[in-house]
């Protein structure tokens, strides 16, 4: 089983459909269901698309974890673009400031079990997510 | 990677690959309405089968080939959405309203025969 890190570099659209075929092949490999395969790649495809909206690039980190007793995967996407000045009102439903729908960050919550995020304004944005194995 | 456009009567069946980029889904959007002008087509049946991830800009573009298709006077239908694949829709918060869905080609073929009543030869 494959637990080291992979990392996508994410400079253009096409780059989104390779961090979440990655992100799948990871997940299965990690035995993850086809399903949570699916959410996984989900997230995985709306943090890359955020890079590209806003940021234009970035990167993916992909990455088996081993918990005490359970096994999960960690999603790091990190920019060094424009950053977030309003976390808050970032991951409330509807808001967007791309003209895209505004759902990518609080989607991406609800599709993963935990979240985190760091931004500042000017510096970038990481996002980082995990997913465990049920 | 293109998007193949079968016609087939007065329909037109596009099918879609698992790996779209966003520039293969707005070449899409393009082809589809300019294909539903040349062949006057009543219909238009998007076939998402194998389709793995569907996210915010895919169901987006989803909609926009819908209603402009219903400004050109056609309908479109969306058949194939896997279940996996709704339930991360659903649980992302996309939806697909105002646009018509069937389970598969045949039940999308079946609801269009049914609507224009006609004998759709291939």
């Amino acid at each position: 089983m494959s637990v080291g890190e992979i990392r996508v570099e994410i400079n253009s659209d096409q780059d989104i459909v390779i961090a979440r075929q990655k992100g799948r092949v990871l997940a299965s490999e990690l035995g993850f269901s086809s399903g949570d395969a699916t959410l996984i790649a989900t997230a995985i495809s709306e943090l890359a698309r955020n890079i590209v909206s806003y940021a234009r690039t970035g990167e993916i980190k992909l990455k088996g974890i081993h918990g005490s007793s359970r096994i999960g995967i960690l999603v790091v996407a990190s920019d060094d673009g424009p950053g977030i000045i309003d976390i808050r009102q970032a991951l409330r439903d509807g808001f967007s400031t791309s003209g895209s729908l505004g759902l990518g960050l609080p989607g991406v919550r609800r599709l993963m079990d935990e979240f985190e995020i760091s931004s500042q304004p000017g510096k970038g944005t990481m996002v980082a997510v995990r997913k465990w194995r049920q | 990677m293109e998007v193949p456009i079968l016609k087939q009567g007065a329909f037109l069946i596009a099918t879609f690959q698992a790996a779209l980029s966003d520039a293969d889904l707005n070449q899409l959007r393009m082809g589809l309405v300019q294909q539903v002008v040349k062949f006057r087509s009543r219909a238009v049946i998007v076939d998402v089968t194998a389709m793995d991830v569907m996210d915010s800009f895919a169901s987006r573009t989803l909609r926009e080939i819908a209603h402009m298709i219903r400004l050109r006077g056609a309908e479109t239908v969306i058949v194939g959405i896997q279940p996996e694949v709704a339930f991360a829709m659903v649980q992302l918060g996309l939806t697909l309203e105002g646009v018509a869905t069937a389970l598969d080609l045949e039940e999308g073929l079946a609801y269009l025969n049914e609507k224009f009543k006609i004998t759709n030869r291939g």
